[in-house]
């Protein structure tokens, strides 16, 4: 089934298009990964999807619905590029943080209630903490605590949108390694937003490779051995290689 | 003491400061880390405007100054979303026109006078029943309406772009904060006056930031120090006979210092630890 529908969509924020023409389809159960090099449009791609956007042409579907109709947001999950930038001195416990999205949704509140807070904890390895003020937390945990405040509204579909950025590679191991756990046994369908090819290279199993337009749509596999894959990897284009 | 208590015009100070108080301290918390701590002080300056209408046209100065002052809070909301400023640029727009429009409605109605220096400096010994039921009922209201909205405002303001996604209507939210923070600078300048109703939203609320880790907490303590600022500054107002708005802003301060001792201390104590 296609859970996202991007049909012919293109964007500019005044000055030249930042997107031209994209049509992509994400399916449920889909693991992908959207990269491209810096300023390519990955992330208004995501804001376009996501509403926060709107485009100057093409429109988009989520499960099925154009998405000025579509109302079921509780059912997509939004991890931001900033989310690594807390305000240290917001006074939120992790409690605090991951019940602000659930409280915020009457229809997920009612059905769930405050156990759901303290499972999506405990999916993301956070439950100990969930006392602590967010501010004090590392940046890893600070992801993981996003997280679960994007999981706590029980999603179909989650956008991540560069999660690991200025986090160490011992933590992003153990990042991803959630992911693939969420992806693999909780069928949860994951946008990840990155321009980390190693990452690509581990987890993903769908490559999405934006450069104002759509130059790459298809699987892993077939992306690391097509010429885009190639030309990214020789030209550098800001993207980081290497095994995890 | 009791015997003060007794004074019916004490007792409609007391109720009026408290009730600002709370209101104050409660949107105060929203607004500092919004990054909108200005926006009492930007909103205190039209309701100036707002008052000297009232008096150049002869009509209630509070009920200009409320009219005045909502107009000027949807009027900042859409000059900082469609004009593309910066920061607080349309706060200080907006706060200088309205002190200009203020000083030159109020001169052309010779209304530079005392009841002018009473919206102006605060006069709250001498708040009428009407205000007083007008600042209870706001109190009341603003409360009931953050408690409602309690979970959205607060994803609002810690992650505005996530709590969209998640479906909470951020405009609406931020229209309904800029319009109970205008009503509570209105009522409040009867209190402290427009000159310090902006320090009433901001110091309170910034020493329960000091000490606090929990957003309900931070709510207690904002609560507490404005309440206490508010009571103990007007006792010592009718004790030394000083202007109660000059003692509720100066043991605001107060507070805000302790606090920030407090918060010292603990830190100092937590590295030994």
């Amino acid at each position: 089934m296609d859970l996202i529908g991007v049909r012919g969509v293109s964007f500019s924020y005044g000055g030249p298009a930042v997107l031209a023409d994209i049509d992509l389809v994400i399916r449920d159960g889909d693991f992908l990964a959207l990269i491209g090099p810096n300023g390519s449009g990955k992330t208004t791609l995501v804001k376009i999807v996501l509403g926060l956007l709107e485009p100057s042409r093409g429109s988009v579907e989520i499960m099925g619905r154009p998405i000025g109709e579509f109302r079921d947001w509780s059912l997509v999950g939004y991890v931001p590029q900033k989310a690594t930038h807390v305000d240290p001195l917001f006074p939120a416990s992790v409690e605090e943080v991951v019940a602000m999205a659930l409280m915020s949704n009457t229809k997920a509140w009612k059905a769930s209630g405050r156990g759901e807070i303290r499972r999506a904890l405990r999916r993301v390895g956070m439950e100990d903490l969930r006392r602590s003020p967010i501010g004090r937390l590392s940046g890893g945990q600070q992801q993981r605590i996003f997280i679960a405040r994007a999981l706590v509204t029980s999603p179909r579909i989650l956008f991540l949108d560069e999660p690991t950025t200025g986090v160490d590679a011992e933590t992003q191991t153990s990042f991803y390694d959630l992911l693939d756990l969420l992806n693999e046994e909780e069928g949860i369908t994951i946008v990840l937003v990155t321009h980390d090819i190693g990452i690509v290279n581990k987890h993903v199993s769908q490559v999405a490779c934006l450069n104002q337009r759509l130059v790459y749509h298809g699987s892993h596999a077939d992306f690391c051995r097509s010429e885009v894959f190639r030309d990214m990897v020789t030209r550098g284009d800001h993207l980081i290689a290497h095994e995890h | 003491m009791e015997s003060l208590l007794a004074y019916g015009f004490l007792q409609r100070a007391l109720l009026a400061g408290l009730s600002i108080a709370v209101a104050c301290a409660v949107l105060g918390l929203f607004l500092i880390l919004r990054r909108d701590a200005m926006i009492g002080h930007g909103l205190s300056h039209v309701a100036f405007a707002g008052v000297a209408l009232g008096l150049f046209l002869n009509v209630m100065p509070l009920a200009a100054a409320l009219a005045v002052s909502a107009v000027a809070a949807v009027g900042m909301m859409k000059l900082k979303d469609r004009a593309g400023l910066h920061g607080d640029t349309a706060i200080g727009i907006l706060s200088s026109v309205g002190m200009a429009v203020g000083i030159l409605l109020a001169t052309m109605a010779r209304g530079f006078n005392v009841e002018l220096m009473a919206y102006l400096f605060g006069d709250i010994l001498a708040i009428d029943p009407l205000e007083v039921a007008l600042t209870a009922g706001l109190a009341a209201a603003v409360l009931l309406l953050v408690s409602i909205n309690y979970a959205k405002l607060l994803f609002m303001t810690f992650d505005r772009e996530s709590a969209r996604v998640s479906g909470v209507r951020v405009a609406r939210l931020d229209a309904l904060l800029m319009m109970l923070t205008a009503v509570t600078v209105v009522l409040g300048m009867r209190v402290v006056g427009i000159l310090l109703v902006a320090a009433l939203i901001v110091i309170p609320a910034a020493a329960g930031l000091q000490v606090a880790a929990r957003f309900k907490t931070a709510v207690a303590v904002s609560t507490s120090a404005a309440l206490l600022s508010v009571a103990l500054g007007l006792l010592l107002a009718l004790e030394l006979d000083i202007p109660a708005s000059a003692a509720i802003v100066i043991l605001c301060s107060i507070m805000f210092g302790l606090a920030a001792m407090g918060k010292k201390v603990r830190s100092r104590r937590s590295r030994r630890a």
